[in-house]
């Protein structure tokens, strides 16, 4: 598959600002849906706004599309103001949850519905509906019924008949989340090859993390009307910027901690079941979030250690409290020495070593750079 | 067996229901003039009757024209104010929408005598004009129910989808919303218009010296003579009902097979 010359070659940070949301704030009445969001979505990237449901994800992604008002601050598209820009003069298109498609219309009017005010002939807007559905998959389909489609074909339209138009921006509200597991799997990789090829800026709701990990360059967390993070996929899943974001994104574990000083770009820590560590200050969360400190660190960067073998780094004597077999992988809950909480442990099942039983008294293996602390 | 009580209770129920309709056509085309059995014989002249008689024809005509104009104004403005129940949100939206849907529960007699003396007061001239007026504001509320389904039933981000491809407000209702809400302005249409068609009261009241066929058939009643011929009116006026049920019932399932939608039943 051909990659978009700016998809491919040009740094995020050196592309042209496609979004620019200036301190925007939405109210329903006395409901305060946005605070302030401040963020830029730069062109061709493939940006998402994750979070909970209730969040203001979908509230954004429709003030960017002009189906809502923003009670104060700026949305910019392309360097313009949309403030008095209606929906149907945005350079933006929609994928929206339900596909919305027309059900009194064939496949291939669905998909040129978007080109009717279009000066082409129609022979051309004919060859450009085909071209759409076969970017899609959906080569020869343009006569079919729209409601006799399966949900993954649905969304296929959808997409061919938001993407005709050639928007500046795709926007899509979660296109994904009513297929079965399978097909959202697969609709996921086709859908990053496919932003890759046509350049355009995407930018996804969705509220399953993992969903927004695989497809995204970057990710917008929100909480109750605002950005808690912003970040890459890997930066999010392995530096959160709070318990909240780091709760939400994947499995976290979190041990009670104490500062017992820090300098030199350093802070020593009194971690429970873990004893004395040292962490760098990039490991630790910039502000004091409240509450007691606390050091997080994922399932999969804790090994159980079997007979005879040692750990390279550190290890802590525990006990397995509960075992949880998913076929490629094993989760153990384990409870550290001093820790009543205990701790989820993944690893990757190996041919010949065996599945180990709830009760076995076990030495954990961990790496000081794995931790992150949050204060 | 079990349900047999059940069973006689529905069987009476169906018998009580369309017997009385099912003798219709049997005493229309009885040759006498007396309703009872036993028959007398088979004619068609109470039908040759029916069709000589000009002050039925005129009364027809009537009842036609009111049905028809009170189809039309009742679902017009039945899509207005089930578009703007089901769409938008204004203050006052709840008691507006209940105050237009209590014709549904007013007595027709409280509507009719008082339309009556508001136009008479105005000085309006009673005649079939105002019969349609009355009919309107009762057939209404029928047609903003039928409609408040179909455009509760629409999917709202349909219409965003259309505005978003660059459709005006006024084109997205034309290319979408109308073509799929059309099975119920159908029906809408056909309630209304059956509604106006047997309405007795407000068409006695104010339709001054002129007649509609319920307000006919009434005044003919008072004449044995003439019972008959009723009897072959109401046979023509149920196969009429039937072909026109069966019209409605066919436009409403091809509605449904082009959107693929579910059946879920008929309103018909």
């Amino acid at each position: 598959m051909t990659q978009n010359v700016i998809t491919a070659k040009v740094p995020l940070e050196q592309r042209r600002k496609m979004i620019e949301f200036d301190r925007v704030h939405k109210y329903y009445g006395d409901y305060h849906a946005l605070r302030g969001i401040t963020a830029t979505i730069r062109e061709g990237e493939f940006f998402s706004l994750l979070g909970p449901s209730g969040c203001g994800k979908t509230t954004l992604l429709r003030t960017i599309a002009g189906f809502e008002d923003i009670s104060s601050g700026s949305v910019l598209i392309d360097g313009k103001h949309m403030e008095d820009v209606p929906p149907n003069k945005r350079p933006t298109n929609m994928v929206f949850q339900s596909y919305a498609i027309f059900p009194h219309l064939s496949v291939g009017q669905n998909v040129g519905f978007g080109l009717r005010r279009d000066p082409r002939s129609e022979a051309e807007k004919a060859k450009a509906v085909e071209e759409a559905l076969e970017m899609v998959g959906l080569k020869g389909y343009g006569a079919r019924a729209a409601h006799a489609l399966s949900g993954g074909q649905r969304q296929r339209v959808a997409l061919a008949r938001a993407l005709i138009l050639k928007p500046k921006v795709l926007l899509l509200d979660e296109p994904l989340s009513a297929l079965d597991k399978k097909i959202r799997e697969q609709m996921q990789i086709e859908l990053i090859k496919l932003q890759r090829e046509v350049g355009i800026t995407f930018v996804l709701v969705t509220h399953d993390q993992e969903e927004a990990l695989v497809m995204s360059d970057r990710i917008a967390v929100m909480f109750e009307g605002e950005i808690a993070q912003l970040a890459d996929p890997e930066t999010l899943y392995r530096r959160p910027a709070s318990r909240r974001v780091a709760d939400f994104i994947g499995v976290m574990n979190f041990l009670p901690a104490k500062v017992l000083g820090e300098g030199n770009g350093h802070v020593q820590l009194e971690v429970a079941g873990l004893g004395q560590v040292d962490v760098t200050d990039e490991q630790a969360s910039a502000k004091p979030q409240g509450g007691e400190p606390a050091v997080g660190f994922r399932p999969e960067t804790l090994t159980i250690l079997y007979e005879g073998q040692t750990a390279q780094d550190r290890e802590s004597p525990g006990v397995i409290d509960e075992v949880v077999y998913y076929g490629d992988m094993t989760y153990y809950d384990v409870k550290l020495d001093g820790v009543e909480t205990p701790v989820r442990i993944s690893m990757r099942n190996v041919f010949g070593r065996p599945v180990l039983d709830v009760g076995t008294q076990t030495r954990v293996a961990w790496s000081p750079g794995a931790l992150v602390l949050f204060r | 067996m079990k349900f047999s009580g059940l069973r006689a209770y529905a069987f009476l129920y169906l018998v009580f229901l369309y017997a009385p309709i099912a003798l219709l056509p049997v005493f229309a085309f009885n040759d006498g003039t007396v309703i009872a059995f036993p028959l007398k014989g088979f004619t068609l002249k109470w039908f040759a009757q029916l069709f000589e008689n000009e002050t039925l024809a005129g009364a027809l005509t009537n009842s036609l024209i009111v049905a028809f104009s009170t189809s039309v104004l009742a679902t017009t403005l039945g899509i207005f104010a089930a578009r703007s129940a089901t769409r938008y949100n204004y203050p006052g939206k709840a008691g507006a929408m209940g105050l237009i849907m209590l014709p549904l529960v007013l007595p027709e007699i409280i509507v009719a005598v008082s339309l009556l003396v508001v136009l008479l007061a105005a000085g309006v001239p009673l005649s079939i004009l105002t019969v349609i007026l009355g009919h309107v504001l009762v057939a209404t509320p029928y047609a903003i129910a039928v409609l408040n389904a179909a455009f509760s039933s629409l999917d709202r981000s349909l219409e965003e989808a259309a505005y978003d491809l660059g459709e005006t407000k006024w084109s997205t209702f034309r290319l979408i919303i109308l073509p799929l809400v059309t099975p119920g302005i159908i029906s809408s249409a056909l309630m209304a218009f059956t509604i106006s068609l047997d309405e007795f009261i407000i068409a006695f009241f104010l339709a001054g010296e002129q007649t509609t066929l319920p307000t006919y058939i009434y005044s003919q009643l008072r004449f044995p003579k003439q019972i008959p011929m009723i009897m072959a009116l109401g046979t023509v006026l149920v196969v009429c009902s039937v072909m026109l049920l069966a019209t409605a019932e066919y436009f409403r399932r091809r509605g449904i097979a082009k959107t693929g939608a579910k059946d879920t039943g008929g309103f018909l």
